[in-house]
């Protein structure tokens, strides 16, 4: 599935960034939007695989599905 | 004409630079080819480590203070003035008292962290920090007069100041409480924002066991998203709460407004090459430090390795020549893990840390290096 299949709301762009750098440019995301808001992680760190799905289940977030692409992952969370 | 070099802030990395220019630059700043300007808008520079000591009374706030006029070589036009407007499509600058040069040739931008409390409401009024002076000195009083009770440490974002002060910082506290006998009437909470204890999984995987060992309690996953200061109840947006009697926080960080008014970067971090320090949305702009987003920590070190590589370059291209010089994130960094032993990492982009055993040496080697900083700032060390 692609973006074009979600109503995004925001899109973050943490390609390149460091550990936990993505995490917390999601939970930011995730704290300046409404809830029902899509917002897309990219991320090209490994460690996001288990640490975005880990933060989605303990905040009662949904990750609605995790894309891997041709320079590391998008991750698609729906807000509470 | 005087090729016109300026510097923001005389942090680490903008002092350091400085310094670095008028030695390598000495022969072009002579014959008025160049001029390096450095604006701060304090007299003062100032080397925050020293402010993890303050709450325990080992250290005054004015030992991390010295004015740069002491600090800065003499060939450096210093300015003591605000830069509140930067255009790089003109490549022109405004000041706040108009003391500087207004077309630059090159910038670079080494503004650094502030701290944004009132981003999570209460936290300002509920909570206590050792990331500023005032906030190391008010701490101080609490924690003096602090005989039991829980103590909470609340890592509030990421990217901070020193990512490693704050598991020194309950180390620490639970040393000095040790110590005093009052261990056993004080429980200690440490809480991160992700699932381990730090950002790094290797020096999390370090930090852990030793939390267990002496009873610091550890809530991970935990984004502050509120403090109560008359209920003293900390809440995450995971859903957790904390009571607490004392709370220490590290507050959100931001850099400065202006590198998002001048669309360099959001929050006030400058977007870079993570090898060139160049900024990615303008030309002749490089970026340093806290303020330079590059993934790697925010410390000391940091800026000072990346302050040789952005004069390296400087000079490359004033003098025609390319520049050669990249910065492979290297990081070194002391870590205290009671009032009497140390450890010690070193890492960069590609080898992650790997934490010494500690030892009474690294204590005293990081004692040691708080006192020889000032050499570091003048570019001697």
């Amino acid at each position: 599935m692609t973006d074009a299949a979600y109503d995004l709301d925001k899109t973050v762009d943490a390609r390149g960034a460091a550990c936990p750098g993505p995490l917390m440019d999601l939970i930011g995301a995730i704290k300046s939007v409404d809830s029902g808001a899509i917002v897309r992680l990219r991320s090209d760190n490994e460690q996001s695989t288990t640490d975005v799905p880990e933060w989605t289940e303990e905040s009662g977030n949904e990750l609605l599905e995790l894309v891997e692409t041709d320079d590391g992952y998008d991750f698609y969370v729906k807000k509470a | 004409m005087t090729e016109e070099i300026v510097i923001v802030g005389a942090g680490t990395g903008g002092s350091v630079l400085a310094n670095d220019l008028a030695e390598r630059l000495d022969a072009e700043i002579d014959a008025g080819d160049v001029r390096v300007t450095l604006v701060n808008d304090s007299p003062d520079h100032v080397y925050k480590p020293v402010w993890l000591y303050v709450p325990f009374g080992k250290r005054e706030s004015e030992d991390g203070r010295r004015p740069l006029s002491q600090l800065v070589d003499d060939r450096v036009d210093l300015r003591i003035d605000r830069v509140i407007d930067v255009d790089t499509d003109a490549k022109r600058i405004e000041y706040r008292d108009g003391t500087g040069p207004n077309e630059y040739d090159h910038l670079v931008l080494a503004t650094g962290s502030t701290l944004a409390p009132d981003e999570v409401p209460g936290l300002r009024e509920g909570g206590y920090d050792f990331y500023s002076e005032d906030g190391a000195e008010a701490l101080r009083e609490e924690l003096l007069s602090f005989t039991e009770g829980h103590l909470v440490l609340s890592v509030v974002g990421t990217p901070h100041m020193c990512p490693a002060a704050p598991l020194e910082f309950v180390f620490m506290a639970d040393a000095w409480f040790r110590e005093r006998g009052l261990r056993d009437d004080v429980d200690i909470t440490y809480t991160y924002p992700v699932n381990r204890v730090h950002g790094n999984p290797n020096i999390a995987e370090w930090a852990r066991p030793k939390m267990d060992e002496r009873d610091i309690a550890v809530e991970t996953f935990f984004n502050a998203e509120e403090v109560d200061p008359d209920e003293q109840v900390i809440s995450s947006m995971e859903g957790s709460e904390l009571e607490y009697d004392l709370l220490v926080d590290i507050p959100p960080h931001r850099g400065v407004d202006l590198i998002e008014e001048a669309g360099l970067g959001d929050r006030g971090w400058v977007e870079v090459d993570k090898h060139t320090l160049e900024a990615k949305h303008a030309e002749d702009v490089y970026a340093l430090g806290d303020t330079a987003a590059t993934g790697v920590p925010n410390a000391g070190s940091v800026a000072h390795y990346q302050a040789g590589v952005v004069g390296q370059r400087l000079a490359s291209h004033v003098r025609g020549y390319p520049a050669t010089e990249t910065y492979d994130g290297k990081t070194l960094c002391f870590i205290e893990t009671g009032m009497d032993e140390a450890s010690f990492v070193e890492f960069d982009y590609e080898n992650p840390p790997a934490p010494a055993p500690p030892s009474e040496k690294l204590h005293w080697s990081k004692l040691a290096y708080n006192e020889a900083y000032w050499l570091t700032a003048r570019g001697l060390l």
